[in-house]
């Protein structure tokens, strides 16, 4: 058997897709953090909350309501964007132009309030929520057994971290934000609804990690928790891509999904920190982060 | 005649005077007293890897338990606190520290999660306390870091290594691979298993530490399928454990023959992971309440507060505040050296543990059993998990106080 470093390549190319696997969640999350960043300079704390409402939306749909993984898939991520709505209409708004640590407090605040509620109606233990029929099972690729869910969660993850990039860096509505970024009181002038487009991008964000949610429902048990288990890492792939670069946090999120992936199998233990070490190494050599652009 | 109704009025304001300064006065008393009274501290995880596991509802089993007792103990009130410490050994301490030093604390149970279980064992000890631990599983408590005022209560490693890893050794698992939690727990609990599987002739064909709190177990799970071991040995608990069993079905390794090992397993993740993906699961508890008469009736009585049937950690608890309630009034006293002696001397017998002992290393020993986590078409009713493989009596599943290595009893 061939192998390299002592680990048989066919283990290798496993821990690589699952590396990848992983990535997914990672660059859909950062995404939505990147996007938000970019447009409302808001470093959104309850990102992980909102993703984890995006799994309990699901899950509630089909034990209370018979809404199935499919309908969930569309209407979860609308949900968690009203809620979106409602947040920066409420409050972000009024901190708009403040020292961004405002909003991240606020943020961080409001993660604490959501999770501590869910927390306390529903457990820590996590609610089991199974993968939709027609994606159940694996299939085996020689060197590994991959679950056909997982599978679709890659393929689903880069169609719509694609789309995102698309809409914000090719398309009229994505110019329109880019210039609202750079100067809101001449759009404004131009007659574009600046304020409507900066609720807009805060929903789009957000229903980025509702969208998220739902994938991980049958991955991970659907547990209140589940957001703040997975947000400091994404914080740190948003560091490593520079803050509010799209295609930074894409290609970062897979990058360092397939990082961990591999140390999971040289050395276990330091799987936890592996992308806080590039982190800090990152801001060290590129304090921009790798895509970002100095000021 | 109006000099009667001056003293008249005299009198009333000097009678509501004195009702009122004896009133303070017995206020005062009163709180004196409850200054004096019995102080039992719940200390563990509410709120992360391992709150369903014991959490909050410890504290719902503690209550049970002070209120069964009638709510006092030799006069004095019996007080409940308690305090989340996040599965941090540094924040447990401290916690314990405060409770022990100002707030006067007597006594601190239920402890889940080793590393901290075992830093607050060290500080009772230099505090001359009473700690009794439920939630946390390493025979390390009552091993090399025993102390003369500690107490191990529902069950430890060497008692899961027993049970789950004897069974499956026994019945043609002999070659394993361990996923193991990467902090003092995971390791006694890969040690303590690893001896009996040797002891059965079988051999570890490796094992991996995942951080404490991993929600994505694929790579540990594809390394473990990739070792060919006949058992995945999970030694890890609460969510993790969850989690692996989960994946574990997702990657196929139980349809390719491997069998899992819950070592660490309890109704709450039974019950979090439904029937669906836990049947079949072969596991060690200390109770069940679906187990006989006085079993039921406690977890019925649980059921009715909490909306949930307790595992071995909460019916633990209750049996852990109840017997230091009952050696407190023994003892006549709530000295700690007069206390413990009674701990070690009275039988334990309640809802949790008939025909209890507790040996001078303080391991309160009891039959543990073995149980098959039912199919769902076995399940007649709500919470109707487990059927009983097999008894395992209390001498065979723990250590005796001199094979534990505690320097107390040597």
């Amino acid at each position: 058997m061939t192998t390299i470093f002592g680990v048989p390549t066919a283990a290798l190319y496993g821990q690589l897709l699952i590396g990848l696997i992983n990535g997914s969640f990672y660059a859909l999350l950062s995404l939505g953090l990147a996007v938000i960043f970019g447009m409302l300079h808001v470093i959104n704390f309850a990102h992980g909350a909102l993703y984890m409402l995006g799994a309990f939306t699901a899950w509630l749909a089909l034990t209370k309501l018979g809404i199935n993984y499919w309908a969930a898939l569309v209407l979860a991520p609308i949900a968690v964007a009203l809620l979106g709505v409602v947040i920066e209409r409420t409050t972000l708004k009024r901190l708009a132009g403040l020292d961004p640590l405002y909003g991240l407090l606020l943020t961080f605040g409001l993660s604490l309030v959501i999770e501590g509620m869910f927390r306390h109606w529903y457990g820590s233990s996590g609610q089991p929520y199974s993968p939709p029929p027609q994606l159940q099972g694996g299939v085996n690729l020689g060197f590994m057994f991959l679950p056909i869910y997982r599978g679709w969660v890659v393929v689903a993850s880069v169609v719509v971290c694609f789309a995102t990039w698309f809409i914000i860096e090719r398309t009229r509505l994505g110019a329109y934000l880019r210039a609202a970024t750079e100067n809101p009181a001449l759009v404004q002038a131009f007659g574009i609804n600046v304020p409507l487009l900066v609720t807009l991008t805060y929903a789009g964000g957000v229903a980025l990690a509702g969208f998220a949610g739902v994938l991980a429902a049958p991955i991970y048990q659907v547990s209140p928790l589940m957001g703040s288990n997975l947000i400091i890492v994404v914080f740190a792939v948003v560091v490593v891509g520079g803050m509010g670069s799209i295609m930074g946090a894409i290609v970062t999120g897979y990058m360092l999904g397939v990082l961990e992936g591999l140390t999971k199998v040289y050395y276990p233990q330091a799987s936890a920190i592996v992308i806080f070490v590039v982190m800090a190494i990152v801001l060290l050599v590129r304090p921009a982060g790798l895509f970002g652009r100095g000021e | 005649m109006k000099r009667t109704a001056t003293t008249a009025a005299s009198a009333v304001k000097s009678l509501a005077f004195s009702v009122a300064f004896g009133a303070l006065a017995l206020a005062g008393a009163v709180s004196a007293q409850a200054a004096d009274g019995v102080k039992i501290g719940i200390l563990n995880d509410q709120s992360g890897v391992y709150a369903d596991y014991g959490g909050k509802w410890s504290v719902e089993a503690a209550k049970m338990a002070i209120e069964d007792f009638g709510g006092s103990v030799l006069g004095q009130k019996v007080e409940l606190v308690s305090a989340d410490h996040q599965n941090k050994p540094d924040i447990g301490s401290n916690i314990a520290r405060q409770w022990y030093d100002v707030d006067g604390v007597d006594m601190i149970t239920e402890l889940t999660t080793s590393s901290v279980a075992l830093a607050v064992q060290e500080l009772s000890k230099e505090k001359k306390k009473i700690d009794i631990v439920v939630g946390a599983a390493t025979s390390r408590i009552t091993g090399d870091a025993c102390q003369p005022y500690g107490f191990h209560w529902a069950f430890d490693t060497r008692a899961l290594a027993v049970g789950t890893g004897g069974a499956l050794a026994k019945s043609g698992g002999d070659t394993w691979f361990f996923l193991t939690a990467d902090y003092a727990f995971g390791y006694q609990l890969e040690e303590d298993t690893t001896k009996l599987v040797k002891q059965e002739g079988g051999k570890v064909l490796g094992s991996v530490r995942h951080p404490l709190n991993t929600t994505d177990f694929s790579s540990f799970l594809l390394q473990a399928q990739a070792s060919g071991a006949k058992v995945v040995g999970l030694a890890n608990a609460g969510l993790d454990t969850t989690n692996s069993v989960k994946q574990a079905a997702e990657f196929g390794i139980t349809a390719g023959g491997q069998k899992l090992a819950g070592l660490l397993m309890t109704l709450a993740e039974v019950h979090g992971l439904g029937l669906k993906a836990a049947q079949g699961l072969v596991l060690t508890e200390g109770y069940y309440w679906d187990n006989d008469d006085k079993s039921r009736e406690f977890g019925e009585r649980f059921f009715k507060r909490t909306g949930r049937m307790p595992s071995m950690i909460h019916a633990g608890t209750y049996s852990a505040v109840l017997s230091y309630l009952k050696a407190v009034k023994a003892a006549n006293s709530k000295d700690t050296e007069k206390v413990a002696a009674k701990l070690k001397e009275l039988p334990v017998d309640d809802a949790f543990a008939q025909n209890g002992k507790v040996l001078a290393n303080g391991r309160m020993v009891h039959d543990m059993y073995l149980f098959e986590v039912k199919k769902p078409e076995e399940s007649k009713k709500p919470w109707d998990y487990y059927k009983k493989l097999a008894t395992i009596p209390g001498d065979k599943a723990f250590f005796t106080a001199a094979e534990s290595g505690c320097p107390l009893t040597k």
